[in-house]
C-alpha cells in the first residue's frame, strides 16, 4: 500500500518535471528536468521493484543511475565548450 | 495502473518533440522519452531490452545527437502544416492499431509464441546447454548463427564509419629552418621574460 502511494506520488513529481522540461525557457531548466526525470526514474524503478516483491530490480536502478548522468555531462560541455573534443585546441586529440 | 501512466507520458512527450522547434530540447526531451520507456520495459518484465533501451537511447544516442547538433545548428525552421502526410500518418497509425487487434492478450500463456518452441527451452535448455538463464543459452547456442550475424553486421558497420571518417594522423613534423628556429628563440626569451615579470 505505502509502496503503491510512493509510485503514484514519484508519478506525479514526474508529470512536474516533464512540465519544467517543455516550458523551461533556458537549456539549464530543461537540463536539469531531464537529470530530474532520470534520477526519478532510477527511484521508482527501486520502489516499483519492492511493490512487486522482486527487490534485484534495485541492481537495474544501480545501473540507470549510471547511466542517467551521461547525457547530462554531454550536453552540459557542448554548452560550455559549443562541441564535444578538443577544448583546448591543440593536437592531444581531445578527451572524449 | 503504472503502465497507463507511463504510456501517457510517452505520448506526451512524442507531441512535445513534434512540436519542439529548439533542437537542443529536442534532445533532451529524447532523453526522458527513452527513460520512460525504458521504466516501462522494466515494468513489463523485459529487463534486458530496458537496459539495451537505457544504455543505447538515454545514454550514447544522446551524446551523438548533441555531436551532431555541434555540427549543424540548433534550431529548426518553422513547421509548415500540410494535410496529405497528417492523412498518410493517421492512416497508417489506424492499420497498425487495427493489425494489434487480433493478437493475444498481454502475459496470455497460451499465446502461439508460448506454444512453440519455448517449452522446449525452458524445459531443456538447462542440460542441453548450461547456463541457468535462458535467455543466455538461446542467444548463444539456439540461435548461436544469428548472433554470428548479427556480430558481423556491427563489425561491419563499425569498419564503413572508420573508414568514412578516416583515421587520427598526427601533424607532419618538418625539418625547422634557420628563421624558424631564430623566431623560436625569441619567443621563448619573450615567453621567459613575461614569466619573470608575472611571478612575484
Amino acid at each position: 500500500m505505502i509502496y503503491g502511494a510512493t509510485v503514484a506520488a514519484l508519478l506525479v513529481i514526474m508529470g512536474l518535471s516533464l512540465v519544467r522540461a517543455f516550458k523551461g525557457p533556458t537549456v539549464y531548466d530543461r537540463m536539469v528536468a531531464a537529470n530530474t526525470f532520470g534520477t526519478l526514474t532510477v527511484i521508482t524503478l527501486a520502489v516499483y521493484g519492492f511493490m512487486r516483491g522482486r527487490p534485484e530490480f534495485l541492481d537495474i536502478a544501480l545501473v540507470y543511475a549510471v547511466i542517467n548522468f551521461i547525457g547530462t555531462i554531454a550536453v552540459a560541455k557542448f554548452v560550455k565548450f559549443s562541441h564535444l573534443g578538443h577544448p583546448a585546441g591543440d593536437d592531444h586529440g581531445g578527451d572524449i | 495502473m503504472i503502465h497507463y501512466v507511463l504510456l501517457i507520458f510517452m505520448a506526451v512527450v512524442a507531441l512535445g518533440l513534434a512540436r519542439q522547434r529548439n533542437l537542443f530540447a529536442v534532445v533532451i526531451l529524447f532523453g526522458i522519452y527513452s527513460f520512460t520507456a525504458a521504466l516501462l520495459y522494466v515494468v513489463m518484465d523485459a529487463v534486458d531490452v530496458a537496459f539495451t533501451e537505457a544504455a543505447v537511447g538515454a545514454g550514447i544516442s544522446t551524446v551523438l545527437m548533441v555531436a551532431t547538433l555541434a555540427l549543424t545548428s540548433t534550431e529548426e525552421k518553422p513547421a509548415t502544416w500540410r494535410v496529405c502526410p497528417l492523412l498518410v500518418v493517421t492512416l497508417t497509425g489506424a492499420v497498425l492499431i487495427y493489425g494489434t487487434l487480433d493478437m493475444p492478450r498481454y502475459g496470455d500463456p497460451s499465446a502461439p509464441i508460448h506454444q512453440h518452441v519455448a517449452p522446449h527451452y525452458i524445459e531443456k535448455s538447462a542440460a542441453e546447454v548450461g547456463p541457468p538463464n535462458i535467455v543466455t543459452s538461446v542467444l548463444a547456442s539456439y540461435r548461436g548463427y544469428d548472433t554470428l550475424g548479427e556480430v558481423i553486421v556491427i563489425f561491419t558497420a563499425a569498419a564503413g564509419v572508420l573508414v568514412l571518417l578516416g583515421r587520427y594522423r598526427p601533424k607532419k613534423r618538418r625539418v625547422p629552418s634557420r628563421k624558424d628556429q631564430a623566431v623560436a628563440r625569441k619567443t621563448t626569451t619573450r615567453k621567459a621574460a613575461a614569466r619573470k615579470a608575472s611571478s612575484p
